[in-house]
């Protein structure tokens, strides 16, 4: 394998920006709508970018700035943005993420946000978070934990002790979320899933058309959060501070960080800490998901041994899926993602622990392009990742497993099931008969057996 | 929802055809927190330039404004593909403190050494027009070490609106012709503005226009080439779709190098055919007109049985229009008064008052016209007006798509060709196909309006 030269630029990047990861949190708030401070185009672009994957509306809002106001600054237009959006929405939370341009201009939006709440002189009116994002300041999902953790920053108060438990899913499909929520159910635990847009970015067809969609994580329960029993915030290169990290100290509510639930192992470790929570034993259910998988992970092996695969996206899912893949006999070659947090290798390492003899490349900050070159004179079975891996897997012709954000070349993309026992039955399966599908595709013979 | 959920600094932007002599507001930034479907400044000038498929796009930002615009476009190209790559300087913090400028160039110098382009375009976005860096310095530095082309393009975000994106996109090319050699084009030789080549429709009306004698000396803005266009001030004419994109250069090559132009579209059978006869016409010349007419009839001739078909099923049908340019939804208005539908609301992004009026004007009574609409208005509307196919584009379809109404795709990643006659049955073929579904037997909001 070889390290990428050192260019400057960036040629189809591997990663998105700040605020879009932002929008994607509040949309899982109950009642919130996402709005954008700054010009109009990236509130559309972003729209336009999510909905190619989710198939759904949905509405950011934008402060629509234009030259004048990056001039003198963007508070008017901000408050008469909010005000359109009350007016049209009756949203129960706003939230406010800021963009290159109203950083860069020196808007000071809690301060804003401050005046206009007196202006409107009234306690009612939605709920409204801020969150600083600017894109130069890094991905989407600086953006999305950031938001996360302005949710719980600005609208969870002083609580009495419940029973509830906290859960941090990080940026997931909407199948995960769903799924995580009936673990949890499974198990008799009640939890608090933050943020939850299974419903508001995956909704069914209703009788009404809904310009807020339900679904998402209520407002009580989110002011209600300090007082759980625990936090569980999945991720395995989060940030220092986060959502879970302002719970433990501000409310000394117990944290417990886990990575993304993919493969046996890590699910294992979900199931371990879920049991202990609840006090029960793990149900039924699962324990014959999981003796299913393993039963056609034996009967699958010998497809996937020795394949060798290159894994790229967020950092978190490629650490997740990396160990699943080491799980099923496939040799993650390069582990790649446009994240920089400084945690990735020694993520990969930790999850790759007794899986692997050698470990992967590991690559923070890199493009699709910079992938490329390392692989060239490398041999590769399977690509996994977002659809934007597409391109270089039509050149190559090695086989793309489409798992993440985005998919937009294919439909169902936020259906995709990752997490869990069932996640890996269901990527195990996907994993093998592509492998297989490619062996006969390109056999002269046209086997009709596996 | 009753129209009274409508923003009321929004009512001067929705007319309705017939109720009075239309005033409509129009041409101006979006309302904040409306929820526009407008992009903004940089979206303008991708969109115009970005099918120049031998040049270098490098976008001048942090990464949103590149990622979102990578292969966004179904704009082909018969050769490089360079244009279906996303490049961007990719600033971050320490060089939005200290300015992008030398980040730039060394990008620049890279990328070029490494992709060999015949030009290069950089974008400026919104954090380059605060933090200040000149553009035009450092292409002009690169360009006289690379030898090619290096066009800034001023299409800073918050500076306006798509139209002034257009504008930005049209001063930049205005830089590159003229630059060529003229020399050998033949007199009945055209441009082709504004069309952006999506599902290869460039090809099929350069056909037409070779079949019926005329030559093609650039595409501009469909499967573009950077040399093309710098010969482009040797063709006798201009032909702009999509005026609004692209009227600025055509304006520009009138005043410079006094081409005339001429205003066309080359959706639906009336306006292709129109276009054919409009550039015949220009050139005065009874072979030209002679062969534009033959090629018509052969055309018709062989998709009127199949038009008629569609005709029958879908006579009587309702439909909504929501486009960016106002230039397309002319068109479709006829396109769907050939298969015998009525259009109950139109709309676009950027129309301007004579666009608006135009449309007052082709109109039934009682249909709605609204400019920058948002997806309050937009549902309102489809339901308001009994809708059963809407037509626009990606961020349109969802909104369709949850009221249980058909949706046609008229956007810029579509791979079916909706130019030329050929695509006048194509779209047919797709309001048929998504009118005609079983699916609808099952939306809950018809079952209960009765309507599936």
């Amino acid at each position: 394998m070889t390290a990428p030269l050192p260019y400057i630029s960036t040629t189809n990047a591997c990663k998105l920006c700040k605020p879009l990861g932002a929008a994607i949190a509040f949309r899982g708030v109950a009642g919130c709508v996402p709005f954008l401070h700054g010009s109009q185009g990236c509130a559309t672009y972003m729209r336009r970018y999510i909905i190619s994957h989710f198939n759904e509306p949905i509405d950011i809002a934008s402060s629509s700035l234009g030259e004048k106001h990056a001039v003198y600054g963007g508070a008017a237009n901000l408050k008469i943005g909010l005000k359109n959006v009350m007016a049209a929405y009756q949203p129960e939370v706003i939230g406010v993420a800021t963009t290159c341009l109203t950083e860069t201009i020196g808007d000071n939006v809690p301060m804003i946000l401050q005046e206009y709440r007196e202006e409107l002189g009234r306690a009612e009116g939605p709920a409204i978070v801020h969150v600083s994002t600017p894109s130069y300041g890094g991905t989407h999902m600086e953006g999305f934990h950031a938001a996360v953790r302005a949710v719980v920053e600005q609208l969870t108060e002083e609580s009495a002790p419940h029973q509830r438990i906290n859960l941090l899913g990080g940026f997931v499909s909407t199948a995960d979320l769903r799924w995580l929520t009936s673990v949890c159910r499974d198990f008799g635990l009640e939890a608090t899933l933050l943020p939850d847009y299974s419903e508001s970015l995956d909704g069914e067809i209703a009788e009404e058309y809904q310009m807020l969609p339900s679904g998402g994580t209520s407002l009580p329960a989110i002011r209600a959060m300090g007082g759980a029993r625990a936090t569980v915030e999945l991720g395995s290169t989060l940030p220092a501070e986060t959502a879970g990290t302002h719970l433990q100290q501000r409310f000394h509510c117990r944290l417990e960080r886990l990575g993304l639930p993919i493969g046996i192992g890590a699910t294992d470790r979900l199931f371990t800490l879920f049991s202990e929570l609840s006090g029960r034993q793990i149900p039924a259910r699962h324990r014959g998901d999981r003796g299913r998988l393993i039963d056609a992970l034996v009967d699958g092996h010998k497809y996937c041994s020795g394949k060798r695969a290159v894994l790229y996206g967020e950092e978190d899912l490629v650490v997740g899926m990396a160990a699943f893949l080491a799980e099923i006999g496939i040799r993650p070659v390069l582990c790649g993602s446009g994240g920089k947090s400084g945690r990735f290798r020694q993520a990969i390492s930790a999850a790759l622990d007794g899986l692997v003899d050698e470990l992967p490349a590991v690559y923070e900050d890199i493009d699709f392009y910079d992938i490329e070159q390392a692989t060239a004179d490398t041999e590769i079975d399977l690509l996994v990742g977002n659809s934007k891996g597409y391109a270089w897997a039509r050149r190559q012709q090695i086989p793309l497993i489409r798992i993440g954000f985005p998919i937009h070349d294919r439909i169902g993309g936020q259906r995709i099931l990752h997490l869990g026992y069932q996640g890996a039955q269901a990527l195990f399966d996907l994993i093998v008969n592509t492998l297989i599908e490619k062996k006969q595709d390109d056999s002269p013979v046209g086997y009709s057996y596996m | 929802m009753s129209s009274g959920h409508f923003l009321e600094e929004r009512a001067g932007q929705v007319q309705r055809t017939g109720a009075a002599p239309l005033a409509i507001d129009c041409n101006k930034d979006s309302l904040a927190g409306a929820v526009s479907q407008r992009a903004c400044v940089f979206c303008g000038s991708r969109v115009v330039l970005y099918p120049i498929a031998d040049a270098l796009h490098l976008v001048h930002g942090p990464i949103g404004c590149a990622v979102y615009t990578w292969d966004i476009r179904g704009a082909l190209s018969s050769g490089p593909e360079l244009h279906r790559l996303s490049f961007s300087t990719d600033l971050r913090e320490l060089d939005v403190i200290f300015g992008g400028e030398k980040k730039l160039e060394q990008a620049l110098r890279e990328l070029i050494e490494r992709h060999r382009p015949a030009a290069a375009f950089v974008y400026s976005t919104c954090i380059v027009g605060i933090i200040g860096d000149d553009l035009e310095a450092v292409c002009r530095r690169v360009a006289a070490d690379t030898k090619i082309p290096v066009l800034p393009v001023q299409s800073e975000g918050f500076k306006g609106n798509k139209r002034a994106g257009y504008e930005a996109a049209c001063r930049a090319l205005g830089r590159l012709i003229g630059t060529g050699d003229s020399s050998g084009i033949e007199r009945h030789s055209i441009n082709i503005l504004g069309d952006f080549n999506l599902a290869g429709e460039i090809w099929t009306i350069c056909d037409y226009y070779r079949r019926i004698g005329i030559k093609v000396v650039a595409t501009i803005t469909g499967d573009g080439r950077v040399a093309d266009i710098c010969r482009a001030h040797g063709a006798a004419l201009n032909v702009v779709q999509c005026s609004g994109a692209t009227m600025d250069l055509a304006v520009m090559m009138e005043e410079r190098y006094g081409i005339p132009s001429l205003r066309v579209s080359y959706f639906g059978i009336e306006d292709m055919a129109e276009a054919l006869y409009a550039v015949a016409r220009h050139f005065d010349d009874q072979q030209l007109m002679e062969r534009a007419k033959r090629l018509v009839r052969e055309e018709l001739q062989r998709l009127m049985p199949e038009l008629l078909e569609y005709r029958r099923v879908l006579a009587g049908k309702r439909a909504a229009i929501y486009v960016g340019g106002a230039f397309k939804a002319f068109s479709l208005i006829k396109a769907f008064r050939l298969l015998d539908m009525q259009v109950v609301m139109v709309g676009s992004q950027t129309g301007t008052k004579e666009d608006y009026q135009e449309l007052a004007e082709i109109t039934d009574e009682g249909t709605v016209i609204v400019d920058d609409a948002n997806p309050l208005e937009l549902s309102a509307f489809i339901r308001e007006q009994g809708v059963d196919i809407f037509v626009g584009g990606v961020k349109e379809r969802p909104i369709a798509y949850k009221l249980g109404v058909a949706f046609c795709d008229h956007n810029h990643e579509r791979k079916e060709m909706l130019a030329g006659f050929q695509g006048m049955i194509n779209f047919a073929r797709e309001v048929h196909a998504s009118l005609t579904s079983p699916v609808w037997q099952f939306i809950p909001c018809r079952i209960k309006e009765g309507r599936s």
